[in-house]
């Protein structure tokens, strides 16, 4: 479900004439063409600000490799929605304030030279939600993973289901968990990279579906976000609740990694993944003939094993 | 939700609900005015829980209990059932009738070690080649801090995975409050089938109306506006069979709605235990994959 969550996105008359703006999270004085040489990193606080999926996609492709996949695919109607816009209006006004065509982006790119299917999302697009469309471009994106072997790296940040798109969008849930275990079934890695916020149905689907899962410090990564859970069950929430820190503390994931870093560690640990030999092993039970003469220890120790799970081999009692 | 520059929200809202309610709403049109009759329904609190049906369609039923990892969640009930010369697993979400057994059942709503028993028993199932019955009845996973805590984003994922990799035929009934992705979890299913006055919804209207009308109150309108019936997600092509309900509804008599539950898992388990597994599950794929409604290239596609 989506869900109400206040993320920093500037918006237009808030700035001063030089675009300066206050550190939503320390209150200092920021100017936008430090901020962006800093990578949108408040260089006070550390805060890691939002980043637009075109930002995100600079961050992460060598120069001019990014090619987009589906890019004609586009929102309908099919619920005929009606809330207080139509939903197409509410489309289109996305469309035009951030110039894309929806929530998420797919498409491949080399980072460091290795080539990679990236998707992307935006939270600015309609607060990140998962509609159909967004669930499309990622079954793509995966079978265009499993097709190349490319690696797969999803960036995340989303308020949940599209809820214009009423069953079609909680539905996309489902779609994209299938899409993971189709990927699963072959050795292409998957890393996902949780950044604020990642909440509701992205996070209870593929976001947290991932080989390794990567989250940006500081980002509000939850399925019930803090409103919902202070409202619902009047609980009072702790220092942090549901940020990056605290769930790497909890075990939810792999590591915080901040975003000068982020090229690097996702390529290194990518390069880790694919540098295994496959493995495929047989139940022991069927085996037809033992471990090869002349292994290893290991095949030996193993054969050892074998011959005392056999009675007629096994040595005689002291 | 970031605010639109230039509109004032609240003036705009009260204006255009009231002309939507004038004018009976645009909600009039396929029939989507009972929605919040069936809402209403679907939450009764006479209707038929999971452990009504079990009660009523396997006697002798075994509940096993406990995730493995941190706790038994009562607000999901597993276990063994013997049925028509076969063993099933059965996994229902459960809420309670009266105030004690409301707070121990937690109204129904699923943490995440729910959910990890729910996996546990999924593929204990699978094992022996048993097939898997969901009763899905919830108003959405828990929002808790210690749920959270325990990852529930991640458990219903992994639910929603494990059961898209099952070999055994899967059933999915939703029996009241098919609420958001807490549903979802136990519903990833070869055939998902409605009971008529079941709601299954991406949110609960309550919650969206206080999203996008930033008013609670306009639940009425939101039912109507996130198609939530059995008829809207049938239209919507869904799911795969809506089951008419006893005269009045399930909640009049028990027995009855067990009935209708019971034939339908049959006809359901007839056909998918003629299929193969590798096609039952590429099946599921298939369906699951083409779930979306998009343009492209101009064309709207279903
Ligand atoms: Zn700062």
């Amino acid at each position: 479900m989506a869900q109400r969550i206040s993320v920093d996105i500037s918006r237009r008359g808030d700035n001063e004439p030089d675009g300066s703006f206050n550190c939503p999270a320390c209150g200092q004085r920021l100017n936008p063409g430090e901020l962006a040489e800093n990578l949108k990193v408040c260089p006070h606080c550390e805060r890691h600000l939002s980043l637009t999926a075109g930002e995100r996609i600079g961050l992460l492709a060598d120069e001019g490799s990014w090619s987009e996949l589906s890019a004609s695919l586009r929102s309908a109607d099919p619920l005929e929605f009606f809330d207080l816009r139509p939903y197409f209006e509410r489309i289109e006004e996305a469309e035009y304030d951030t110039g894309l065509t929806e929530a998420m982006l797919a498409g491949t790119a080399r980072m460091h030279k290795m080539e990679v299917v990236l998707v992307v999302m935006d939270f600015r697009f309609m607060g990140g939600s998962m509609g159909s469309v967004v669930g499309e471009r990622f079954w793509r994106a995966v079978e265009h993973a499993i097709e190349t072997r490319f690696p797969l790296v999803a960036v995340c940040a989303s308020g949940g289901a599209r809820m214009q798109e009423g069953m079609l969008s909680l539905l996309q849930m489902a779609k994209t968990a299938c899409a993971t275990e189709l990927l699963s079934e072959v050795p292409v890695p998957f890393v996902s990279v949780l950044t604020h916020p990642t909440t509701g149905g992205v996070m209870a689907s593929f976001a947290t579906l991932a080989d390794v899962i990567m989250a940006e410090p500081g980002a509000l990564l939850c399925f019930s976000g803090p409103r919902v859970i202070e409202q619902t069950v009047k609980e009072k929430l702790p220092e942090g609740f549901g940020r990056a820190e605290s769930n790497l503390e909890h075990g939810q994931v792999d590591m915080i990694v901040p975003r000068h870093e982020l090229k690097d560690r996702l390529v290194q640990v990518l390069g880790m993944l694919e540098g295994g030999v496959a493995c495929a092993l047989q139940p022991l039970w069927e085996e037809e003939a033992g471990p090869p003469g002349g292994g290893g220890a290991l095949a030996k120790a193993f054969g050892r094993i074998k011959s005392f799970a056999n009675p007629s081999r096994r040595p005689p009692q002291g | 939700m970031p605010t639109l520059p230039g509109v004032h929200l609240k003036d705009e809202i009260t204006k255009i609900s009231q002309r939507l309610r004038e004018l009976g709403g645009a909600g009039e049109r396929r029939g989507r005015s009972d929605a919040w009759e069936k809402v209403k329904l679907a939450r009764h609190a006479e209707r038929p829980y999971t452990l009504d049906y079990i009660e009523q369609m396997f006697p002798g039923f075994i509940e096993l209990r406990g995730d493995r990892c941190f706790a038994d969640d009562p607000a999901i009930v597993a276990g063994l059932a013997a049925y028509q010369g076969r063993t099933l697993m059965v996994i229902g979400h459960q809420k309670g009738r009266d105030l004690s057994s409301r707070t121990y059942r937690n109204f129904g709503m699923p943490r995440p070690e729910g959910y990890r028993k729910a996996q546990r028993l999924m593929r204990l199932a699978d094992k022996f080649g048993i097939p898997v019955l969901t009763l899905i009845d919830t108003p959405g996973a828990y929002p808790g801090v210690a749920a959270e805590e325990r990852g529930q984003g991640g458990a219903i994922a992994r639910s929603l995975v494990t059961m898209a990799r099952l070999g055994v035929p899967t059933v999915a009934i939703i029996i009241g409050e098919g609420g958001s992705g807490g549903a979802l979890a136990l519903a990833l299913a070869d055939r998902v089938m409605m009971l008529e006055n079941s709601i299954y919804s991406v949110s609960s209207p309550e919650a969206c109306a206080s999203i996008l009308w930033k008013d609670a109150a306009e639940a009425e309108l939101a039912a109507r506006a996130l198609m939530l019936t059995s008829d809207d997600l049938d239209e919507l092509q869904l799911v795969d069979a809506v089951l008419p309900e006893p005269r009045g509804g399930a909640h009049r008599d028990h027995a009855a709605a067990a009935r209708i539950v019971k034939e339908a898992l049959e006809d359901s388990l007839r056909e998918l235990e003629l299929m193969h597994p590798q096609e039952r599950r590429r099946e599921r794929f298939e369906k699951f994959r083409r779930v979306g409604v998009w343009r492209e290239d101009g064309l709207t596609l279903f």
